[in-house]
């Protein structure tokens, strides 16, 4: 009974930080600022569902159950090197910011240095 | 009442799936749209999770496990293409 109400605190919990990050990117207004909603809110939120899937199966089969957290390893480990990867490529692509945007005149400097040949 | 609290939070990632759904068809650029289907791709990955606790089984981990593993080589690959023009050079 009392496994069962923390595994549901965390399911909660975990639901509303991935709802808290699908909002950030459905209202947000600028794609370097979506980019912040998914990768920390969401990456929380599916963390906090592990966590609760952990606690739930670990006393319900009497052991425990560390497959889940391969899941979430994995996921810590790629939502940092997805963002990496998307903020690169939009410097690329040179999307638009907003127009009070600290440090605007920075970003063409941060292109041309990774725009530089490797040798 | 883990059932209760199942069905509640599937409902909120539901929503948060509509909304994604619609940043996804609308949004501005490419880039608007990969980060869209990466967060698809998480929280499909929490129904699935969502969809074990309810059933009271643990059959859907790999499922789970394989579904994260193949957002993040889309994902990657998608902005790979962008950045360079060619996924393998």
């Amino acid at each position: 009974m009392i496994v069962e109400l923390i595994s549901s605190i965390f399911l909660i919990i975990g639901g509303v930080f991935l709802l808290v990050g699908s909002v950030g990117l459905f209202r947000l207004p600028d794609f370097y600022m979506r980019l912040h909603a998914p990768t920390k809110a969401s990456t929380l939120g599916i963390g906090a569902i592990l966590v609760a899937s952990i606690i739930f199966f670990s006393f319900k089969e009497e052991g425990i159950n560390i497959q889940e957290m391969l899941i979430t390893l994995f996921i810590f480990l790629t939502a940092p090197i997805t963002a990496h990867m998307l903020s690169k490529a939009a410097l690329h692509v040179r999307l638009p910011t907003e127009p009070h945007t600290l440090n605007r005149d920075k970003v063409e400097q941060i292109r041309t240095r990774q725009a530089e040949p490797k040798d | 009442m883990l059932s209760y609290a199942a069905i509640f939070v599937s409902t909120l990632i539901g929503f948060s799936l509509l909304l994604n759904l619609w940043r996804f068809i609308k949004g501005p650029h490419m880039l608007d749209r990969i980060i869209a289907l990466d967060t698809m791709y998480i929280n499909a990955i929490a129904l699935i999770i969502l969809l074990g606790i309810f059933l009271e089984t643990t059959l859907y981990y790999e499922g789970a496990l394989l579904i994260a593993m193949l957002g993040f080589v889309s994902t990657s690959a998608v902005c790979k293409f962008i950045l360079r023009g060619d996924i393998i050079e």
